[in-house]
């Protein structure tokens, strides 16, 4: 005998009432209030395990201090008015906040492993607000780089631009940076979701996106076909819009009006995809 | 009869494999009800497809009386999901664990601090509450899932293998408080586990699964009743049912992650 569940018996179904926002500002306000959430449980954690920072500011530290150095004697790239140093310094914030971001995808997956995305996405929380907050989160990230590189700046003696507004200006720089590059990487993440081939694909990207892009040498030089990447590479046009605003000197090629609105519309499609794809990684 | 979840025909294939063939029974207000079977049984896709997680390939559930595909949200709200694998961040503290999902189930700010001390003490955490989750045993660390699960006081509450890489007192210790949520908020529970002796004791109803299909469902004394020996154990029922094997799919990747859970709570 085998003991089944009879469909005859149809069984009334409870409703349970929910309370729902109905008008389209409540909906914003949460979204908002959600996405806030989401990046401060990223920002407790900097503040749990702060060392991180500090050895992440590695890297950028070595570029500044040795090859800025070096290549600022060697007088071996034409960058115009600018001493080498100055127009690579903008290059290099641009690049750390690029790992940064970068990074992201490296502990979705981390969290995928141990289970709690699966939280997460049971909760009522808006997807698309999930993928923004982590990507906020690499923007206060990026923040603390930005304090940590314009402080190895002041000691190489590269002519920072210390006007509130230049600085202001190039910290929103900064913060879009971040969101378009960790929501990239968040979007991988939902492509490979297993650690190993991250890891591979992370290099294979990240290493050409700083390559092909304007931060340590002027587009002018590079190949013609290099030229058509680096003009698509939205890194260029952070890097373009920094060099106007973090050093004395400093001349946008495109216009930051043009840059700002390049970096907008990226981060507006990169946040769209990834939280398109976000879900899945829970399956 | 009450339902509060229906499932009518839920299937879900990956690939060639059916892990969820079909299956349809309801669960009613304020029951708790188990979902047994070998690993690869399809327990925890069903478990992914109730929470929202996973879209279905062809069937509907709903919970409270939203379907899980069209009112997802809605499901959202009435739900509290603790996963088989490890769901606390042990890079927070378990007091901010709590913070984190009272926001996100907009729990308003003046009732916060009630419940999060509410759920710590229910749970027996509030000594605890101010240290980093890592430093937690696996018995804590499985208390502290089912404390951010209970935050938003929801309807029916998942549990994926809550016992799992636990020792018996741990064990037991989860056990008597998931009991006590049934008892005190009436919630509904579906659970999944692979002791059996725990679910003949506090499941009043089991459905035992087998390569995606529902082998048999009803009562323990049922079952038992349903083999021909009211005397059995339901480690026999489930034998009678799956045929003994232990394992029926499943992965490297899912072994290792299981592996991992378990080493990590234990």
């Amino acid at each position: 005998m085998k003991l089944q569940e009879q469909g005859a018996q149809p069984v009334a179904s409870v409703k349970v009432p929910v309370a729902q926002p109905t008008n389209p500002l409540a909906f914003v306000l949460g979204f908002i209030s959600k996405t806030l959430v989401i990046a401060e449980v990223e920002a407790r954690k900097i503040l749990h395990d702060p060392y991180d920072l500090l050895t992440r500011a590695v890297q950028p530290a070595l570029w500044l201090l040795v090859f800025g150095q070096v290549f600022t004697r060697v007088r071996a790239i034409p960058t115009g008015d600018l001493r080498y140093l100055d127009f690579m310094a903008p290059g290099i914030l641009a690049q750390s906040v690029l790992f940064i971001g970068i990074f992201s995808g490296m502990s979705i997956i981390w969290e995928r492993d141990l289970g709690i995305i699966h939280k997460f996405l049971a909760t009522p929380t808006p997807r698309a607000a999930l993928v923004l907050g982590r990507a906020l989160a690499a923007s206060v990230r990026g923040l603390t780089q930005a304090l940590i590189i314009f402080l190895l700046a002041l000691l190489v003696g590269v002519q920072v631009n210390w006007h509130p507004l230049a600085l202001l200006a190039t910290l929103v720089i900064v913060v879009l940076g971040a969101l378009i590059f960790s929501t990239f990487s968040l979007f991988v993440a939902c492509m490979v979701r297993t650690r190993e081939r991250f890891m591979g694909l992370g290099q294979v990207l990240t290493m050409p996106l700083f390559f092909a892009s304007n931060a340590i040498y002027p587009i002018d030089m590079m190949p013609a076909w290099l030229k058509v990447v680096s003009r698509l590479n939205p890194l260029t046009y952070e890097v373009d819009a920094l060099r106007a605003l973090m050093v004395r000197g400093g001349v946008s090629h495109y216009g930051i009006g043009l840059d700002v609105a390049v970096m907008g519309l990226a981060v507006v499609v990169l946040v769209a995809l990834t939280a398109w794809r976000f879900p899945t990684l829970a399956q | 009869m009450t339902a509060i979840i229906q499932v009518d025909g839920l299937s879900k294939s990956f690939g060639e494999v059916r892990a969820v063939n079909s299956i349809s029974f309801h669960v009613e207000a304020g029951e708790v009800f188990g979902l047994l079977g070998p690993n690869g049984a399809g327990k925890s896709t069903t478990i992914k497809m109730l929470t929202t997680l996973l879209p279905p390939d062809a069937g509907c559930a709903s919970i409270g009386g939203y379907d899980v595909v069209r009112h997802a949200t809605m499901v959202r709200r009435i739900i509290g999901y603790v996963p088989q694998a490890l769901s606390a961040d042990g890079s927070l503290t378990g007091y901010e664990n709590l913070l984190v999902f009272a926001k996100l189930y907009d729990i308003p700010r003046r009732e916060r601090e009630r419940r999060i001390r509410e759920a710590l003490k229910f749970m027996g955490l509030e000594e605890a509450a101010d240290r980093l989750v890592r430093t937690y045993s696996g018995g804590m660390i499985r208390r502290l899932e089912i404390a951010q699960s209970m935050l938003h006081q929801p309807t029916v509450l998942f549990l994926d293998e809550p016992t799992i890489g636990l020792d018996p007192v741990a064990r037991a210790a989860v056990w008597g408080h998931i009991m006590r949520l049934r008892e005190e908020f009436g919630m509904t529970i579906l659970l999944t586990t692979h002791y059996m002796e725990e679910a003949d004791g506090l499941c009043r109803r089991i459905a035992i699964m087998h390569l995606g299909n529902i082998a048999a469902i009803g009562t323990p004394a049922e079952l038992k009743a349903s083999i021909g020996d009211p005397e059995a154990t339901l480690d026999k029922v489930f034998v009678h049912y799956t045929g003994g094997e232990l394992e029926t799919g499943g992965s490297y990747r899912e072994a290792s992650r299981a592996r991992r859970t378990a080493r990590r709570l234990g």
